[in-house]
């Protein structure tokens, strides 16, 4: 070993239908233990193109704690309580996806909070990640959204329920087409 | 509603075939908008992706450790009533970055179907038997060469309903994690020479051969072990990492 050859990724491929039995597990969605104070719900619905819901898709989602530092803390599968800040959610029948975690807070002054996210699902050839801002704070200052015109701004940015959880739809395709992101060097 | 018409496998293989002709040189990423796979018509967005310098959380790969994966996961042949039916195989390989660095200490989840090519799935209508002694999922951490290490039963392929006696050559699920969130792959890995590669719409829509290669293992004899199990090697290359790696992850 010792050498660093560069070599060309491995491809994506769909999740596929089957993944139900492997992926997802009871305590994926459930950042923070249900009913603990100062937790919140992040839930919504995948759609396609003709705006049906999405039955068997998968989000997963990075974020930080409620004092902005991204844990780098294991446990995730097995969480015994520790807040990883890592979670994954299959839709429900209806297309539906919820999360059970606390509100991540800005990684810095002036920064907006959001939760990094990936989307599988059968019939996605491969993974796509977006955003979902926290609404409120710093929206305006984010270079990521101000960049983008207004009418696609709010595809990234949750919408407060009366309750005070969060809800935010993905659509994978579309006129409300959600914003899919990819990083320098992914090469699409 | 998108209607399935029942396409047969020359129109799917036309279909695929033209697609492979507006191939652009070097696009060797699978393509999302590859209307053979029927189920990927209205799943693709169609707006290009915005390009973002990942932020601290995408920089930040979840953490895994001893605490979420038993070690016995990584053997999907174990099962406390009896033996899964089917080849038993290993399939081993090393995960890399970009860079070819190691990836250590990370997740790999995979999932697949028995040796008759049926999931433990409700939604696997397959006339084919479950075996009761396979379930078909398993885990393990990269050690600290980035090496993961499977020992299972060689699936088999199955039909499905893209298209008229649509088939998918047999495959491996695999789910990956790397140093950074950016680095998330899902992907399936086939085997040496298997007939149904030209006509899979999914294998195809990835339109470089030489990527393609990529998702195919090697049998290797070395692997193989005397009276017990053939063996595969297939490493996997995530994509490129932003931050500044740390001292650990150079190669010692
Ligand atoms: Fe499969």
């Amino acid at each position: 070993m010792g050498e660093h050859a560069p070599s060309a990724p491995t491809p994506g491929q769909t999740v596929g239908p089957f993944f139900h039995y492997a992926l997802p597990y009871d305590d994926g969605p459930r950042l923070a233990p249900t009913g603990a104070p100062d937790t919140i719900r992040l839930h919504g619905t995948v759609y396609d193109g003709e705006g049906a819901p999405v039955p068997d898709a998968l989000l997963e989602i990075r974020q930080a704690d409620a004092s902005g530092r991204v844990p780098a803390t294991e446990g995730s599968l097995r969480r015994d309580g520790r807040f990883t800040g890592w979670g994954r959610a299959a839709t429900d029948t209806a297309g539906r996806y919820a999360f059970r975690t606390v509100e991540p807070a800005p990684a810095g002054e002036g920064a907006a909070a959001y939760f990094a996210v990936t989307v599988f699902a059968r019939g996605l050839l491969d993974r796509l990640f977006t955003r979902i801002y926290v609404p409120g704070r710093n929206l305006d200052g984010d270079s990521l959204l101000s960049g983008l015109p207004a009418e696609r701004r709010g595809t990234l940015i949750a919408m407060r329920d009366s309750d005070g959880d969060l809800h935010h739809d993905i659509r994978l395709q579309g006129e409300r087409e959600t914003v899919f992101l990819t990083f320098p060097g992914h090469d699409r | 509603m998108w209607v399935m018409t029942s396409a047969t496998q020359r129109s799917i293989s036309d279909e695929i075939a033209q697609l492979h002709t507006t191939a652009q040189p070097g696009e060797t990423r699978t393509r999302l908008d590859f209307a053979p796979y029927r189920s990927s018509v209205l799943r693709h967005p169609t707006k290009q992706p915005l390009t973002v310098d990942p932020d601290d959380v995408e920089l930040a790969a979840p953490v895994f450790g001893q605490s979420d994966v038993d070690p016995i996961e990584a053997d999907l042949t174990l099962h406390p009533q009896g033996e899964p039916i089917g080849e038993r195989m290993v399939v081993t390989g090393r995960v890399l970055d970009a860079e070819g660095r190691p990836v250590r200490g990370q997740l790999v989840e995979i999932w697949q179907a028995n040796a008759a090519g049926r999931y433990v799935h409700k939604r696997d209508q397959h006339p084919a038997p479950l075996d009761p002694h396979f379930h078909g999922a398993g885990r393990c951490l990269t050690d600290d060469e980035g090496r993961y290490r499977f020992t299972t039963v060689k699936p088999g392929p199955y039909p499905w309903r893209n298209h008229d006696n649509a088939w998918r050559p047999a495959h491996i699920h695999f789910s990956l994690f790397g140093r950074e969130f950016t680095q998330r792959l899902v992907t399936q890995m086939y085997f040496p020479g298997d007939p149904l590669f030209p006509l899979d719409p999914i294998f195809q829509s990835i339109t470089d051969e030489t990527a393609r290669q990529r998702l195919i293992a090697t049998y290797d004899h070395d692997i193989t072990t005397h009276e017990w199990a053939t063996g595969y090697r297939w490493d996997i290359v995530l994509t490129g990492s932003h931050g500044t790696p740390m001292e650990e992850d150079t190669d010692g």
